[in-house]
């Protein structure tokens, strides 16, 4: 800032200079358009884009009478497809002819040759840089702002507390309970039904035949006024059938399916996606958004993508009449990992 | 301060009517505004011209094109999440729950008239200003027009590339149909995955769980209100920085680092400018017209359960959307009970790294060049044979990350597995750039040395002639001394000499700028001299 002397000789670094370099041989002799050679091409080009103007005009016309030509009638989805097009199209025209009309007017018939017009440096000149320095020093005299430095220093203090307040207005963004205490529960608890999504149907275990798979949400939810679709993205599960030679189950999960029945939360646990595609040959599951694969018959253990864990299974049993319910909610959240998922 | 406002008006000499009424008008309107002085700063301000110069003014003109077709769709669409039951034209949805976003955006689309052509008008218009925005970055940085002084308005620039991102993502959740709904569902699982306080930047922005009844009408306002307002000052400001330095400019004869050669605002690149407003304008209306984008009647309301197969984001997400793909698994881990995962984390790393690294470049060509020279010469990309390396390195990691975000529809296409392409994109994402590196290096260095060649000994004539001794040589066309000099007048730099400092010391910094710029500038063609040429016509 103090530095007076100008230092309007910059480093050029290790940019190489040649003594010898070829020099710029100045400005090529113009090149004359034909409309500058003659009269005629240029009245000729004068009336081909008068036309042009004249022609967007009309289309900007036929566009508005084009509405009425193919009105929207309602219930008839060709009629929007028709209005959708042909008004487009209308426009898109006028739009073009005036734009072509304009380039073409600067390109044939405006002044052709390059103008010149020099640079200066970006930087201030050294009187205007040199008073607005002084300016800067008499406003700190006459405010005293590095003299007064508790004045200074309170008011920095006192600017940076000011957005403190945001934090607790910001904080009713949510409701008032934490993330966590949500977050790792569901509608599903002992005894509610599975049933089929969307329709709500219970299901049957023998409805589940070998190699089926069901989309299923808990009965407690449907019809839930308030918040079916944060319960639904919870609790959204899938319901398939191995054969019993096919079902590695672990020791202490041997009592969660029920003949060869198994449920799997469809919330993928890599970023939540639906994973909604069953191979029934492989008794594979993949989720279609980032492709990651989960082994149905090895408790859906991840086997190829980028997801980290397996998905969440729902102990499930029948009840009296035979249709299949819960036997608690998940034992983990589901879903995508969070911070705080395992506190 | 000015004693001649006094004096009557400055209209010129001109005696008709309609030239005494615009003196008149102007007149009033400069002795209330003083607005002559900006018609005589701006009126005849130079622009020169190249095609590649026009992708930021499609970037400008798209964005108007967005304007005003959003403020048409906000007269109709209504950001709630209320629940309602269809029951507009589209017999397929009719009755069906869904939001009232959705529900409105379904009823302007086919009830309004003009509803879809401006919905496709302002997807298509968006796809196209992230587009062009993204090819004018490419046509700044590959002619280092980011140099002195120009470094800021790349920053500002590279800002407005993410705002545009940021909008386009805001907009495409607002009809809260079953895709939208899918792409803030994986926002929300990057967001979880912030150790510390992802957890609660999710549960703050989804107003509690997701996907709540708040997201649509936040994102409105964003996406209306706050976002455009951010880049319509930005862009202010960019014009403002624009008009300060000037445009650069190709080498060219007469053309200098210390000029401006081209059309004056008024009248040409008004008219040019202008008119190529309407063109820009006309495409986006032509395309909206003619192809559909985002038939969101086909996909239904948002349902946290069904999902479809080879689902796609738009284009300028899939770079992210890729890098999620190609994480291998395995990447999450429990430490003291908080779990850390990785497979998300480790994308989003790499890509505000791959960003920064964007944003930042002009200060690390500069640091190792050292230069500290304006530069207003924009220069081809074969003359910087390493930054154009490292510029298609980056395309090129970018690509193979795109290519990610259609696995799926590869594997479908190619009838291949999923496993392979994926793990062949792995491959790729390290392989590819060095690759694209070292190829756009030699392909730069080998034009360069086809520049010499032709400025040397000319073109080749094709005429044949027999020499007295019976030795038989093709005649060469020596180049005119204009086009000489597009070819000989480019910057060239050396390595940097490592040197002791005045305490005699050789400090780490000077020892990592020697090791870079020797990165740099160790294969260099130097540009013809005037003895070379002299010689060479013996």
């Amino acid at each position: 800032m103090a530095d007076k002397k100008s230092d309007v000789v910059t480093s050029a670094g290790s940019a190489v200079s040649r003594p010898d370099r070829l020099q710029n041989p100045g400005f090529e002799p113009e090149h004359k358009r034909v409309q500058d050679e003659s009269p005629e091409r240029a009245r000729g080009a004068e009336r081909g884009i008068s036309l042009l103007f004249a022609l967007s005009g009309i289309l900007s016309a036929a566009a508005f009478t084009l509405n009425f030509v193919f009105p929207i009638v309602p219930g008839d989805l060709m009629s929007t497809r028709y209005n959708n097009m042909f008004v487009g199209l209308a426009i898109a025209a006028g739009l073009l002819c005036l734009g072509v009309g304009a380039v073409h007017w600067a390109k044939a018939l405006m002044h052709g040759h390059d103008l010149v017009e020099e640079r200066h440096g970006t930087r201030g000149d050294d009187a205007t840089r040199a008073r607005a320095v002084e300016i800067f020093q008499e406003a700190n005299k006459e405010s005293g702002w590095t003299r007064r430095r508790l004045l200074r220093n309170s008011l920095i203090g006192a600017l940076v507390a000011i957005p403190i307040p945001a934090v607790a207005l910001f904080r009713d963004l949510a409701p008032s309970n934490r993330p966590e205490d949500v977050l790792g529960f569901t509608k599903w608890e002992k005894g509610v039904r599975l049933t089929r999504d969307p329709n709500g149907v219970p299901i049957k275990a023998s409805d589940v035949t070998i190699g089926s798979a069901f989309h299923v949400i808990p009965e407690n939810i449907i019809g839930l006024e308030e918040g079916f679709l944060n319960e639904k993205a919870k609790a959204a599960v899938l319901v398939m059938r191995l054969p019993l030679d096919a079902l590695n189950e672990a020791e202490d999960r041997k009592g969660w399916s029920y003949d060869g029945i198994v449920a799997y939360s469809k919330i993928c646990t890599h970023v939540g996606c639906p994973v909604a595609l069953y191979e029934q040959q492989t008794h594979h599951l993949l989720c279609p958004c980032h492709q990651s694969q989960f082994d149905v018959s090895n408790h859906c253990a991840v086997i190829f993508g980028p997801a980290a864990r397996p998905l969440p299974q729902l102990p499930i049993t029948i009840d009296a009449e035979g249709y299949l319910v819960a036997q608690s909610d998940f034992l983990e959240p589901v879903g995508p990992s969070y911070w705080e998922r395992l506190r | 301060m000015s004693v001649a406002t006094q004096k009557k008006s400055t209209a010129p000499t001109s005696t008709g009517a309609g030239m005494r009424f615009v003196g008149g008008v102007s007149n009033y309107i400069d002795e209330r505004t003083s607005i002559s002085g900006a018609v005589k700063f701006l009126g005849r301000k130079i622009f020169p011209d190249h095609w590649s110069f026009m992708l930021g003014e499609i970037a400008l003109y798209s964005f108007i094109a967005i304007l005003l077709s959003g403020t048409f769709l906000t007269f109709f669409y209504d950001p709630s999440m209320v629940e309602v039951h269809y029951d507009g034209s589209y017999v397929p949805l009719k009755g069906i729950h869904m939001s009232a976003a959705y529900s409105s955006t379904l009823n302007l689309t086919f009830d309004i008239r003009g509803g879809l052509l401006m919905r496709q008008v302002h997807h298509w218009a968006a796809l196209l200003f992230v587009a062009s925005i993204g090819l004018h970055m490419l046509r700044v940085f590959f002619t280092g027009a980011f140099r002195k002084p120009r470094e800021i308005n790349w920053v500002i620039g590279f800002v407005l590339f993410i705002l545009a991102r940021a909008e386009g993502f805001t907009g495409y959740s607002l009809p809260d149909d079953l895709l939208s709904g899918n792409g803030l569902r994986i926002i929300d699982g990057m967001i979880k995955a912030v150790p510390g306080m992802g957890t609660w930047i999710s549960y703050l922005l989804f107003g509690g769980e997701f996907p709540g009844n708040d997201v649509i009408p936040r994102l409105y306002v964003l996406h209306i209100m706050l976002l455009p307002a951010l880049v319509i000052a930005l862009i202010a400001i960019h014009m403002v920085l624009l008009i300060i330095n000037k445009h650069t400019q190709f080498a060219g004869p007469g053309r200098t680092n210390d000029n401006v050669v081209g059309a004056p605002i008024l009248p040409v690149f008004a008219a040019k400018a202008g008119g190529f407003f309407f063109l820009v304008f006309g495409i986006i209306m032509l395309i909206a017209s003619l192809f559909t984008i985002n038939p969101i009647w086909n996909y239904g309301p948002y349902d946290p359960s069904p999902v479809s197969a080879g689902t796609q984001p738009d284009w300028y997400i899939g770079f992210a959307d890729g890098m999620l793909r190609l994480m291998p698994p395995g990447l999450e881990f429990v430490i003291n009970g908080y779990t850390l995962s990785l497979n998300l984390l480790i994308p989003i790393v790499v890509l505000m790294l791959f960003i920064v690294i964007v944003m930042v470049y002009p200060f690390i060509e500069a640091w190792v060049t050292g230069d500290k020279r304006e530069h207003h010469i924009a220069e081809r990309p074969r003359n910087q044979p390493t930054r154009t390396a490292i510029g298609a390195a980056g395309v090129t990691f970018y690509a193979v990350l795109w290519a990610g975000a259609a696995s799926d529809l590869i594997a479908t296409h190619f009838r291949t597995t999923i496993e392979g392409v994926i793990h062949a994109l792995q491959v790729m994402l390290i392989v590819a750039p060095i690759a694209a590196f070292w190829m756009a290096k030699k392909i730069a260095l080998a034009l360069q040395r086809k520049d010499r060649e032709l400025v040397l000994h000319g073109y080749e004539s094709s005429r044949i002639v027999r020499l007295p001794g019976g030795e038989y040589r093709e005649i060469h066309t020596p180049l005119d001394e204009f086009e000489q000099w597009k070819l000989v007048s480019f910057d060239e730099y050396a390595p940097a000499q490592l040197r002791p400092d005045a305490r005699g010391k050789i400090s780490v910094g000077a020892r990592m700028r020697a090791s870079v710029s020797r990165f740099y500038f160790e294969d260099r063609i130097a540009p013809v001299v005037a003895k070379e040429l002299e010689s060479s016509k013996h």
